[in-house]
């Protein structure tokens, strides 16, 4: 794209409240950073009873998380690791003006985040046919034994699972917004609509899914790590 | 434009860095060394973790990002109010008892 | 008596007359007229809220529960409490006043995100229709605290729509903080300093971290009593191993700093009238904007006072009752240093002033109510009476609302470009304090002698002091209609009232009345420090 092209499209979308694209730019990046702690504290409150009954009930949290599965947490813990890479690296393509490349790379971070969810798919549906979706569905209520025998399943288990759904699920709605949002950009910065110069929405979308990675490192060991069955 | 533009090389380091760390905390977590340690291990990679992806990945180490620091400094700090103080009423019903039982 | 001097100014392009027809209003990206459609809106839920509160009056008129029975009853009052909280004064002065005035004060052209500014405003009209639909549908019962297991397992109502509504309400309250926080910070005319800043910024800045910070919190527990409404699935349920009091946490870690969301903004009002009505620069700039962020701060320490008698230990109880006690501190700065710019100042008693005043007396008393509370020696004694219920409508009827109201009618001229009837905003000014004090004052006593709140019947030797409580709240009622007539009768016949009718100091009073689209002619560079009343006359003038 040419300088004054490229300046073109830079003064366009400059909004008439600011005095300059530089405003603007650190105008809308500190916005997504105060909206990404409005989202710090909206998780912080399923945190917060997790850690206050995770105190409460410490065996019940292990056995919960046996439950888990822990190669496919593990990998899409790397699949997000991954992605949170597509994206920092689109934005550096961004700023040196290189769309197309930037697009390409969203569109990876897009994949990613579909496979990501792909595996929750199977794991929630996993623990559906095991019984251990909390409510209606709830069947799991036989532990068994090292010896082969069964007693019954603690009650505070339907809690350990009912935060590991409301937790995930939260996490996974944050990760389809992300996805549809970094589509959108993806397609936009492939249609030559940012530049050098304007590329912001890139910027402030990234830092939104880089957001979402972060809440995964936290669930990572915190849903997946707790029991040493892997051993 | 104020921008810092990083070379691909700081966020190929960070990328190789954060998977080494997710190595470690699968593995450690195999390593038995009791649950509160096994847990303390856990979260502190994970600490460690977001730390890079926050300075490296989201840029707050470069540019004037000071703001922005303390704007998430102030959110985690807030969680940690809320964590804090909810657990001094859950961690003492036992110690000084709960009024009327 | 000096009449201004400008030739109906109203008839200039300002932003009412820039564009006309419902649809330039709907699709407006301007501050200002989205401040407009907040103040209708809000005025709209003030009445539905009222007419609650008037049936909760009307019941306890006699000891028996006669004119509805106790299910209705706890309807009425959980409706009265979600409407007047979360629709009425959470957005009160943020979202119209702010919303009007603070691009203005830092000679800005908007905000710093006008169209989620407007984004804000329908987040709000569809979580307020949503409430009405609840409302018709039957309301709910649980009080506006949706206190556990009730709410989630045992109430018969509309929980989880309500809890629908408060949540999408949320947002908009958490996307017009972080409008104004972005917009004080990046937004601001050369010359601006935060040192220059009106307080009244100060003071949103503050509100706004308290919107970002608690209200996610809300909305996440709401979330999970809706959750637990329609699976079952038992976050608080003690059967499987879950925590009611849990709830309580999560919901006052919000709903306590709510209540420093509803009251620094009637501080922010508060300090440009008394400033501007004693002609006298604020006492300790420093101080009062500090003691903003202290409120906000400590604000977030305290919640667990709500909970003495709830079941946390008794060490978190010391620890909350001590913290508790702390937060008073910046706000009585606050209103020390309001009564020391007062002190030999220049005193003009307009509507605005008696406001003013009124609040400084009314919230005094609220507060200091409060430290009782806090004690807990006197808490389990008075915690779920009428002594609650005055302490709390002092600071927000006697404090928020005559700020509000205050706010209003000091830059209605700027809003509006017209004046009002100043005899009339006398009259509804002391009507206001008089039916407040008679409808409130009473519930102390009552209270301390032991009437528990959100019964429906009481026994009969109360009865006295509920005759004169509801008969104060009649003289309330007509004290909140009047500004409606006359303030809308302003509109086709007040006086013009010109650019700087209290010969205020400030930005906004620097750009005409009603201003402009784009606020200033020219982007202004400020050169003077704050609230230089020296530069101004002595007196306040009188438009006419």
């Amino acid at each position: 794209m040419s300088a004054s092209t490229t300046e073109a499209v830079a003064q366009h979308s400059l909004q008439h409240h600011f005095a300059t694209m530089e405003q603007q730019r650190q105008s809308t990046t500190l916005g997504m950073w105060i909206f990404l702690v409005t989202e710090i504290m909206f998780f912080g409150g399923l945190f917060t009873a997790y850690l206050v009954y995770r105190t409460a009930h410490p065996d019940v949290w292990e056995m919960g998380s046996q439950h888990m599965e822990f190669w496919l947490g593990t990998i899409n813990t790397v699949i997000l690791l991954t992605s949170s890479f597509f994206v920092a690296l689109s934005v550096h393509y961004a700023q040196r003006g290189m769309t197309k490349i930037t697009a390409l790379l969203l569109f990876l971070t897009v994949l990613c985040g579909i496979g990501f969810l792909g595996i929750k798919a199977v794991e929630y549906h996993n623990h559906y046919k095991e019984g251990t979706v909390p409510g209606p569905w709830w069947h799991y209520n036989q532990v068994e034994n090292p010896d082969g025998t069964t007693r019954p399943a603690p009650h505070e288990l339907q809690l350990f699972f009912y935060l590991y759904f409301v937790m995930t699920g939260l996490h996974a709605l944050h990760v389809t917004i992300g996805i549809v949002l970094l589509a959108l950009i993806g397609l936009w910065a492939w249609q030559g609509k940012y530049t050098a110069e304007y590329h912001n929405p890139v910027h402030i979308s990234g830092l939104y899914w880089h957001f979402v990675d972060l809440v995964w490192i936290f669930l990572y060991p915190l849903l997946y790590l707790i029991a040493n069955k892997h051993a | 434009m104020s921008e810092h533009v990083l070379p691909i090389r700081v966020y190929v380091l960070t990328f190789i860095a954060l998977m080494a760390l997710m190595v470690l905390t699968a593995f450690l977590s195999t390593v038995p060394m009791g649950r509160e340690l096994n847990t303390v291990v856990a979260l502190f990679i994970a600490a460690i973790k977001a730390t890079l992806v926050l300075l490296f990945f989201m840029h707050l180490k470069y540019e004037n990002y000071i703001l922005s620091t303390v704007v998430f400094v102030a959110g985690l700090f807030w969680l940690l109010i809320f964590f804090g103080l909810t657990l001094v009423d859950y961690s003492s019903r036992h110690v000084m008892g709960v009024p009327g039982h | 008596m000096a009449t201004t001097a400008v030739a109906n100014p109203v008839e200039r392009e300002n932003y009412l007359n820039t564009n006309y027809g419902i649809k330039s209003w709907l699709l407006t990206t301007d501050h200002k007229r989205i401040a407009i459609l907040y103040l209708i809106s809000i005025t709209l839920m003030f009445f539905i809220g009222g007419f609650f509160a008037t049936l909760i009056r009307l019941e306890l008129l006699t000891p028996q529960g006669d004119l509805m029975t106790a299910d209705t009853y706890n309807k009425v009052f959980s409706m009265h409490g979600i409407v007047m909280v979360f629709f009425f004064l959470i957005p009160s002065i943020p979202a119209t006043l702010g919303n009007f005035l603070i691009p203005m004060m830092i000679g800005a052209k908007d905000l710093a995100f006008p169209r989620i500014n407007l984004l804000s405003w329908y987040i709000y009209i569809v979580s307020a229709c949503l409430l009405i639909y609840v409302i018709v549908n039957g309301g709910v019962d649980t009080g506006w605290t949706f206190y556990t297991p009730f709410s989630t397992t045992y109430s018969n109502t509309n929980v989880f729509l309500a809890g629908i509504a408060i949540f999408i309400n949320g947002f908009s309250s958490i996307l017009t903080g972080l409008n104004f926080i972005v917009t004080l910070h990046r937004m601001r005319a050369p010359g601006m300093t935060w040192s220059r800043l009106p307080l009244f910024c100060w003071s949103h800045y503050a509100t706004s971290v308290i919107q970002v910070l608690g209200t996610p919190v809300i909305a996440i527990t709401l979330a999970l009593v809706a959750i637990e409404r329609v699976w079952h699935i038992g976050i608080f349920d003690p059967k499987v191993g879950g925590d009611p009091v849990l709830f309580q946490h999560m919901f006052w870690f919000y709903s306590h700093p709510a209540v420093y969301i509803m009251i620094l903004p009637s501080m922010a009002v508060m300090s440009e009238i008394i400033t501007c009505f004693s002609r006298k620069r604020i006492f300790g700039y420093a101080f009062v904007a500090l003691a903003s962020i202290g409120i906000a701060v400590i604000g977030f320490l305290v919640w667990a006072h709500h909970m003495f008698v709830a079941g946390i230990s008794a060490y978190a109880a010391l620890v909350f009752s001590l913290l508790s006690y702390f937060v008073a501190v910046p706000s009585a700065i606050k209103v020390f240093n309001w009564t020391a710019t007062m002190y030999k100042g220049n005193i003009s008693l307009r509507t605005p002033m008696l406001y003013a005043l009124g609040f400084i007396g009314l919230f005094t008393i609220g507060g200091m109510t409060g430290l009782f509370l806090a004690c807990l020696g006197i808490d389990p004694h008075v915690t779920d009476t009428y002594f609650v219920v005055a302490h709390f409508h002092f600071i927000m009827v006697g404090g928020a609302v005559m700020a509000y109201l205050g706010g209003i009618h000091f830059w209605w001229p700027k809003m509006t470009g017209r004046m009002y009837s100043e005899i009339w905003g006398k009259v509804a000014a002391f009507l206001i304090f008089a039916g407040f004090n008679l409808t409130f004052l009473p519930q102390f006593i009552l209270g301390y002698a032991g009437m528990p709140r959100r019964y429906h019947a009481y026994v009969p030797e109360y009865q006295v002091l509920n005759v004169l409580s509801t008969a104060g709240a009649s003289i309330l009622a007509l004290g909140y209609l009047l500004p409606l007539i006359y303030l809308l009768s302003s509109l086709r016949n007040g006086a013009i009232a010109g650019d700087n009718p209290w010969a205020a100091q400030g930005l906004e009073w620097k750009t005409s009345s009603p201003p402009p689209t784009f606020n200033f002619e020219e982007t202004p560079v400020v050169t003077w420090e704050a609230y230089d009343y020296e530069q101004m006359p002595k007196e306040v003038p009188v438009v006419s």
